[in-house]
């Protein structure tokens, strides 16, 4: 049957050749490579429940009177997209669930996402031949965080009017092009009736669609490229090692995809996410205290607390706060991503293409790089809930404040300097376990294979 | 209801353990070792030829009784995975609840990624293959026999140079009547962003649209207000507060814009255009409740912690013969966040 199914195919599309390749395709086995297949099996998950939140959502801004299920907002004004959202959790089967599923998928997607890039830059994998696929990687990055924002923003409940506002607000800030920018992205001066269908739009057609072009020239330059390995015995620059794609490897990533879907949708049962019946329907006077924009965005928002209030003059211009932490900082953050492959051929002055990958160890700055990076982001992110904690710790928010903003720079120094020093002590132990190996070997007679071993 | 969270809570182990176990096998940290192939032990050069199975030098381990307890396994998560299935369908035809809804959903997915990942953990051969890896950059002739080629094909067009600069100009055309698409989702900036809300003789109007009299409010109290026939509108949202006269400390021309102590600020922050919405009393702050930033009333809304760089924009006041509050002009700046050209 299989055999005459293939014929059918082969006779006109010529495939047995490749599909042989494919089957026979060598991947490596280690818990690190499966993070890119939880961020791509997360966004089958968002498209898969987003395709059904689709068929219910109202991405209209016509004001209408609510009478529905939801009895605590039984005759308020809203939106006819917030209307459509309550609808979709108290009306339609399931769709509470669904709902609650893609918003988890989202987080998870992105946090996977940004799992995933940190172990590629801890590991080198960015370094030659793979550059182009650390720069789609990171452009993947980019719309993911703003396809979320996008997601979040068109429910037409309090808290997402007030992102909308704060990002609006943002973009105006930019110095010349700045309310021209906003103007056109939002359409107007926010609160508008525009901003939401543009915006769904974006987040149901333009953002997946460059997603997934993105995402299969993502994967077809790693098929192409082959996967990078862990050093070890047997590793090399000119090999690869790993078992096959099929039948083990397939069964073994399908499986992932279902327990992804599982855990997703365990989350989405039991752990509820943006209740947006609670938040009430926009209104731009209500006020929201303890609002809290989505984790992958609190690195913003904290940095958007921390900085001073201070006027910035460019001549007679003035520069808005917002623009520094809101802005700059973020586009300058991606910048130094994208360019940092050639900024550590620069450091190592190494330009050869490399499969096998770098021990965090053996190249200590840029793990204490990296690992103060994250410090300062993580700070950053704490620095965004500083009111709760506030309200928590029984403390002021300028007391809080205040420590954040030492700690935000003492604490990313720290963590550089230990983690520098960690580094050397294991490049010094794993250098001297090596010289403790090759002379036991020789003693034996016996011969090391695997150049790639001996690094230092 | 105790029952059913007794339930849910079991399930909820039942989940993390499978999850636990799943993770287990997916990363193969099963205590197993893996043995180093012959291929590998004789170094990376001299390879069989490259791809097909038989090439593969096998560590294949596979013991009977491994088998039988892998069908074993299988067979009940797979069993599980289909009774959380039905349950399921149950559930969602009778209209059940989300978080049974959804855990059946999950227990009959994890049940189905266990299962198969079981599966190939016990159930099939584990190979570990090498291969070479071709070096990307191709031969020098084949780079030299394509770059010709393409240049051959250029040569035709150069040729046309004149033909050619219209294509430039064809395209250049193009992308100018795309990019000038861009047009239809703007709006104009002008009304919009510089637009100072308020005129001298409106009346202060609460969001119920009653007008406000000197009377309102006693020191200490707040209230949002608008311009009579612009009540929800957000641009002009303002907030009035009442403090004791004698506490003022406003700039010197501002000293009559507070007729027994009531002081009209913009409500919209000028961080980042949240509504300040909250009125501390005790220390005469108005707060922002998106980045805390702090405005102080009686000097005219200067910021006095927060992110907030610029004073709330205010607006002059004065009562009227029936002792109603009325606007003595208009904001004293562009109310809402900061933007190129828009400061005072
Ligand atoms: S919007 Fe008011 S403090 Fe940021």
């Amino acid at each position: 049957m299989i055999r005459r199914i293939g014929r059918w195919f082969d006779s006109r599309l010529h495939l047995a050749q490749p599909a042989r390749e494919a089957l026979n395709h060598v991947f490596p086995d280690h818990w690190s490579f499966m993070l890119g297949e939880i961020a791509l099996y997360s966004f089958v998950v968002l498209i898969i429940t987003g395709s059904f939140l689709a068929m219910f959502f109202n991405g209209s801004t016509a004001h209408l009177i609510y009478h529905g299920p939801y009895r605590a907002l039984d005759g308020v004004e809203m939106s006819a997209a917030y209307q459509s959202v309550l609808h979709l959790c108290f009306g339609v089967p399931a769709g509470l669930l669904i709902r609650q599923m893609h918003h988890w998928a989202a987080l998870i997607f992105i946090g996977a996402i940004v799992v995933h890039v940190a172990r590629i830059f801890f590991t080198g994998a960015f370094r030659r031949p793979r550059e182009i696929n650390w720069w789609i990687g990171l452009t993947l990055l980019v719309l993911a965080l703003s396809n979320g924002y996008f997601g979040y923003s068109i429910l037409g409940d309090l808290l997402s009017g007030a992102g909308m506002r704060i990002g609006y607000s943002m973009m105006l800030s930019i110095p010349i092009i700045g309310p021209w920018l906003a103007f056109l992205f939002f359409g107007g001066r926010v609160p508008v009736d525009v901003t939401i269908p543009r915006m769904y739009g974006l987040h149901i057609f333009v953002v997946p669609a460059a997603i997934s072009v993105l995402l299969a020239l993502h994967l077809g330059i790693i098929w192409r490229q082959k996967h990078t390995n862990y050093p070890g015995p047997g590793r090399t620059d000119h090999t690869i090692t790993g078992s096959r794609i099929w039948p083990t490897y397939t069964a073994k990533s399908i499986g992932l995809f279902f327990l992804v879907f599982a855990v997703i949708a365990a989350l989405g049962a039991l752990v509820q996410i943006d209740p947006v019946w609670i938040y009430g329907p926009y209104d731009p006077i209500a006020i929201l205290p303890g609002a809290q924009p989505d984790w992958y965005l609190a690195w913003v928002e904290g940095a958007m607390r921390l900085f001073p209030g201070v006027n910035i003059y460019l001549g007679p211009y003035l520069i808005p706060e917002v623009f520094f932490p809101g802005i700059l900082f973020p586009v300058l953050f991606f910048i130094v991503l994208y360019l940092y492959p050639f900024f550590d051929k620069f450091i190592t002055h190494d330009n050869q293409p490399h499969h096998v990958l770098r021990h965090p160890y053996e190249q200590p700055f840029q793990t204490a790089l990296g690992c103060a990076v994250f410090m300062f982001l993580f700070v950053l992110f704490v620095a965004a809930g500083d009111d709760v904690i506030a309200v928590a710790t029984g403390t002021s928010v300028v007391t809080i404040r205040l420590i954040l903003r030492i700690l935000v720079f003492v604490a990313p120094a720290v963590t550089g300097i230990i983690v520098y020093g960690l580094c050397i002590l294991s490049r010094h132990r794993h250098a001297r376990g090596l010289e403790r190996a090759l002379e036991s070997a020789s003693a034996e007679g016996r011969l090391i294979s695997g150049e790639n071993e001996v690094t230092q | 209801m105790s029952e059913g969270e007794d339930r849910e809570a079991r399930k909820g182990a039942w989940l993390l353990m499978m999850f636990a176990l799943g993770w287990r096998m997916v990363t193969g940290r099963s205590g197993k070792s893996r043995r180093v192939t012959s291929a590998e032990a004789a170094g990376p050069r001299d390879f069989p030829l490259p791809s097909g199975r038989d090439a593969d030098t096998e560590t294949q381990a596979v013991t009977s009784g491994r088998e039988r307890w892998g069908t074993l396994l299988v067979a009940c998560s797979l069993i599980a995975a289909i009774a959380a299935g039905i349950g399921f369908l149950f559930i969602y035809w009778t209209d059940g609840g989300n978080k049974l809804l959804g855990g059946t959903l999950a227990l009959s997915f994890a049940g189905f990624g266990i299962a198969l990942i079981l599966w190939s953990h016990f159930l099939m051969a584990h190979r570990e293959a090498t291969e070479p890896l071709e070096p990307l950059l191709s031969p020098e002739e084949d780079r030299q026999t394509a770059a010709d080629d393409f240049c051959a094909g250029a040569r035709d067009v150069k040729r046309r140079s004149l033909l050619k600069l219209m294509i430039v100009a064809g395209a250049g055309v193009f992308a100018a009547m795309f990019v000038s698409l861009l047009r239809s989702f703007g709006a104009p900036i002008e009304p919009a962003l510089y637009q100072i809300v308020w005129s001298r003789g409106q009346r202060l109007m609460t969001a119920d649209n009653k007008p406000v009299s000197i009377h309102s409010l006693k020191p200490g109290d707040s209230v949002t207000v608008f311009p009579e026939g612009s009540i929800g509108n957000d641009h002009a949202q303002t907030v009035l507060v009442r403090v004791k006269e004698q506490f003022l400390r406003l700039p010197a021309d501002r000293a009559d814009w507070a007729p027994m102590g009531y002081l009209a600020y913009s409500r919209v922050c000028t961080h980042a255009g949240c509504p300040v919405g909250m009125f501390e009393s005790q220390t005469n702050l108005l707060l922002c409740p998106c980045h805390q930033s702090t405005f102080n009333v009686l000097t005219g809304a200067e910021p006095t912690g927060g992110p907030a760089a610029r004073p709330l924009p205010q607006l002059p006041l004065y009562a009227d013969s029936e002792g109603l509050l009325r606007a003595g002009g208009r904001f004293s700046s562009i109310p809402g966040p900061g933007f190129w050209g828009g400061q005072q």
